[in-house]
């Protein structure tokens, strides 16, 4: 048998092609083989854990648009039209569950690899950059953020509470919304030692659902603490959203868009750094 | 250069005969599993208060007044119960503080012990037998229970949520759900096979998320579809709530189901208890 | 060149050998450091390692081995110095770098997600390798691992041994240029180190560069032509095995015991027989040109050993001479 053959080349002449381009000492453009090891993991992974990604949500829509909804009267929409309590939740339900599940997967699954499975440690012993592992890492999130969307959009139109067509857009919406979460929560989760610190996540996460605009409109809150919620990424995300499902569309959505593409940029930025701080220090 | 084996570090040994107690470790052992697990937790006792006081706060605020606004000016002088919304979800909120502060005890570190950092086994190489694992793992988790409670007991009186009067009798009841429940977690955390973490997310959604929605702690249970009030009937969720709510703003209640509750509660404990000292010996000796 | 026309034949064909073979620096490091808060892990330490060459470290525990191959791997930044690896910085040249490398680490950071066939083709794929090219390859490197049965296994289902001969497969997917080895053969079973030992030697015949640390002072002699002793992070001796053992041992080397009571008060009484002393808890080692010469003399001074051996000298005297925890000469 023989290690060494005609090809052993190929690894080092597909680095050196990009040993001249800017940021080749965090990226070697093959953040799709995270993918490829997603999808082998998937395989071998319980399916319902994975298939039933979407089942929360709807349970919180039933509970609260459904259970309570009967006890509540008079929601509107942004143009003061009456709408179903139900149908008022929905597009924030949605928006949450991109959010928790771009974070999870960001936060609790890389933690597991980080810390307990060593996956980037091997990743980052061959020719992977950081940003490679990032970009990867995060897109996979994506993608199962996506997959969620379709279901519960799926459930949610099929109970009516999807008024207008412009509701198909919010698909999109969610997997942006989902980009600009997972890249903060992964840098985030670099600094996280342990499940008692990983908690505090869920700290910061319970209030902006509890108090982004899900359940009741900001109008009851003084007028300082309106705009530090408006501030927070979550009510953007719902607002967007919400535009969206009940098919109210205007500029300032064009803004939400914005802070979740800024979002994005900052967030690969500064997970980059940091895993390159914790991998290759 | 040579080793000074003048100073070499001398080791003592006087020989497991002499210096264990055999007995003294078979009744106590539970003890020093418990006294582990609660230095453990010491350590994050900042977040633990934290997420006491915080957790129900938040959900006190925007569902309880938030919601609650919108259920109350809705439904006028019709409230549920005769009482104002926040009143009538108090009891309910303290029940998930009970059954979430002693499952947190039971769940994740159950793994750790007997997968990550294997801590059972090394205790069960010692003296110390499964069974007092089981009943020590348990003391800590009532421990973080009754405190969780009472923090959140502490925070509910501020709110004006709940008399002080009914503070002691609270506690009982949300006690006697976190242990019934925690058992049971207990039991089923330690079958979880070795690589099978995805099974907590299976649990957390099809059974805790769902136990904590439809088992009456936001709205009556009966003003839910038939097909779904069996939910709280098999949830300590709902014995506790419904209790809580008799005892707590004298909701009227049949003395059958008052005796019901308790007894329904009792019984996932002794049937948890048994399950755990099972599973936790057929794992450890595997 | 008329000047050097009288020179021997011999000297000049030597001087055109040297040059033919003037080795190729892989990795030169000067000076190199790492710190982790105020603690030197290594420090300040200098070596080259030429092509084709194999190039052991040994030290005790926490010498700092881990930590200089976790520098050369290009996965840990050093602290100061310089450090080039087949002429690039592995700092601003990471990725490119490890392209050359394979990298068996101390601890097996096998991918527990995924199973043993699995494994192989993910950790290619991170090198870019074509899958059909890695298929042939994996093929081979089962059966290097002798793992072709449990190619559909998690790797938590592997033993100690196998997980390590996994690991070691996994660093050739890429058919590296440097092979980086720590620990290798620690778990491995006597037949499966030797066939280890086996193939790395091939590898070296077709030109992989070995940078291998072990423990175990016989793989050293085996696989190493050059070492670098080190400890607390400096390096305490550099030179091939043989070397070593005639710098910093003698020819023979005779053991007694006298109960590890004894010992300690036994060697004051030996002082001055053989060329050195080594006293360590339970026995005494007396350095010497001839062995046997020696345990007459301590037996005529009236002592008698409970057991006593002369064996040849070998690498583990130099490193217990080297690494001696405390200095009482
Ligand atoms: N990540 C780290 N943080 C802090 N200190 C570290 C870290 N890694 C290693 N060290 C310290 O650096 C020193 C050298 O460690 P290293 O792992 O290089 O030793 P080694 O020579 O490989 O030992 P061994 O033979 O036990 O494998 C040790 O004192 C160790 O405690
Ligand atoms: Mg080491």
């Amino acid at each position: 048998m023989s290690l060494i053959n005609t090809s052993v080349d190929t690894a080092i002449a597909i680095a050196e092609r990009r040993s001249n381009r800017v940021g080749a000492s965090v990226y070697s453009g093959r953040s799709r083989v995270v993918l490829e090891r997603g999808y082998y993991a998937l395989k071998s992974s319980t399916w319902m854990v994975v298939a039933s990604g979407f089942v929360e949500p709807v349970i919180y829509l039933l509970a609260f648009g459904y259970g309570i909804g009967q006890f509540i009267t008079g929601s509107t929409d942004g143009n003061g039209n009456p709408i179903t309590y139900a149908q008022y939740i929905a597009p924030a339900l949605l928006a949450t569950s991109a959010m928790n599940g771009a974070i999870y997967d960001s936060t609790w699954n890389v933690f597991f690899k980080m810390h307990f499975g060593k996956i980037y440690n091997g990743m980052l012993s061959t020719s992977m950059g950081t940003l490679d592992v990032a970009l990867g890492e995060i897109s996979w999130a994506l993608l199962r953020g996506l997959a969620y969307a379709i279901g519960f959009m799926a459930v949610v139109a099929s109970m009516g509470l999807v008024p207008s067509l412009w509701g198909l857009l919010a698909i999109p919406a969610a997997v942006l919304i989902a980009f600009g979460f997972a890249s903060v929560g992964m840098g985030v989760t670099s600094y996280l030692k342990n499940h008692q610190q990983m908690q505090w996540i869920q700290l910061v996460m319970l209030p902006m659902f509890l108090f982004s605009g899900t359940f009741y409109p900001l109008s009851i809150y003084p007028q300082f603490v309106q705009w530090f919620i408006q501030a927070l990424p979550l009510w953007q995300a719902i607002e967007l959203i919400r535009g969206l499902t009940l098919g109210i569309l205007n500029l300032t959505m064009l803004g939400h868009v914005a802070y979740f593409v800024a979002m994005i940029i900052g967030g690969l930025f500064f997970t980059t750094r940091r895993l390159t701080a914790l991998f290759l220090r | 250069m040579s080793i000074d084996i003048a100073n070499e570090p001398k080791m003592t040994w006087t020989g497991a005969k002499t210096i264990v107690d055999p007995q003294r470790s078979i009744r106590r052992g539970s003890l020093y599993v418990a006294e582990t697990r609660i230095k453990k937790m010491l350590k994050w006792w900042k977040s633990i208060v934290a997420f006491g006081l915080g957790n129900p706060t938040l959900y006190l605020l925007s569902i309880g007044i938030g919601i609650g606004s919108l259920v109350d000016s809705s439904l006028g002088p019709n409230a549920i119960d005769g009482v104002n919304y926040l009143t009538f979800l108090a009891p309910a909120l303290l029940a998930t503080a009970g059954i979430q502060g002693a499952m947190d005890e039971v769940t994740w570190p159950t793994l750790e012990g007997f997968v990550w950092d294997r801590t059972f086994f090394s205790m069960n190489a010692t003296a110390i037998t499964g069974k007092q694992i089981v009943n020590g793992v348990m003391m800590a988790a009532m421990a973080r229970c009754v405190l969780q409670v009472f923090l959140y007991e502490m925070c509910l009186l501020a709110f004006g949520a709940i008399s002080w009067q009914s503070v002691p009798i609270l506690l009982l009841v949300c006690s006697a759900a976190g242990l019934g429940f925690a058992a049971i977690m207990l039991a089923f955390s330690a079958s979880i096979k070795d690589d099978d973490d995805g099974m907590f997310a299976l649990v957390g959604r099809f059974i805790i998320t769902p136990m904590f929605m439809f088992s009456g702690t936001f709205y009556p249970i009966t003003s839910m579809p038939i097909y779904l009030q069996w939910i709280g009937w098999i949830s300590p969720q709902w014995h506790a709530t419904n209790l809580g709510r008799a005892m707590s703003y004298g909701m009227p209640i049949e003395p059958w189901l008052l005796i019901l509750h308790w007894a329904l509660m009792l019984a996932m404990a002794i049937v948890g208890f048994s399950w755990a000292h099972r599973v936790f010996d057929r794992r450890l000796s595997k | 060149m008329p000047k050097n026309a009288h020179k021997d034949s011999k000297e000049r064909h030597r001087a055109v050998a040297a040059k033919k073979t003037k080795p190729e620096a892989m990795i030169i490091a000067k000076g190199l450091t790492k710190t982790y808060g105020d603690f030197k892990a290594v420090d300040s330490i200098d070596f080259t390692v030429h092509r084709g060459e194999s190039f052991g470290l040994l030290g005790p525990n926490g010498a700092g081995k881990s930590t200089t191959m976790k520098m050369i791997a290009a996965t840990s930044q050093r602290s100061g110095g310089e450090l080039t690896i087949l002429g690039k910085d592995p700092n601003s040249n990471g990725p490119e770098i490890r392209a050359h490398l394979g990298v068996v680490p101390q601890q097996d950071n096998l991918d527990r997600e995924l199973k043993v066939w699995e494994n192989l083709m993910v950790y290619g794929r991170y090198f870019g390798l074509p899958r059909k090219w890695l298929k042939v390859k994996i093929e081979e490197l089962l059966e290097f691992a002798q793992l072709t049965e449990k190619r559909n296994s998690k790797t938590e289902e592997l033993s100690g041994g196998m997980k390590r001969r996994l690991t070691i497969a996994r660093g050739l997917v890429n058919e590296p240029e440097i092979l980086m080895l720590d620990e290798p053969t620690t778990g491995l079973d006597p037949q499966a180190r030797h066939i280890l030992w086996d193939r790395l030697f091939r590898l070296k015949e077709q030109g992989v560069t070995l940078v291998i640390t072990t423990h175990y002072m016989d793989e050293a002699e085996q696989l190493c032509d050059r070492l670098m002793v080190m400890d607390k992070g400096k390096i305490m001796a550099e030179g091939s095995p043989a070397e070593l053992i005639k710098k910093y041992s003698s020819k023979e080397v005779l053991e007694v015991r006298f109960g590890s009571a004894n010992n300690a008060q036994v060697a004051k009484e030996l002082k001055g027989i053989g060329t050195r002393l080594e006293v360590l808890p339970d026995r005494i080692l007396v350095y010497a040109e001839n062995g046997e010469k020696c345990l007459e003399q301590i037996v005529k001074k009236g002592l008698h050993p409970v057991t006593s051996l002369v064996r040849r000298s070998s690498l583990e005297d130099v490193f217990l001479r080297l690494t001696g925890r405390t200095l009482v000469e």
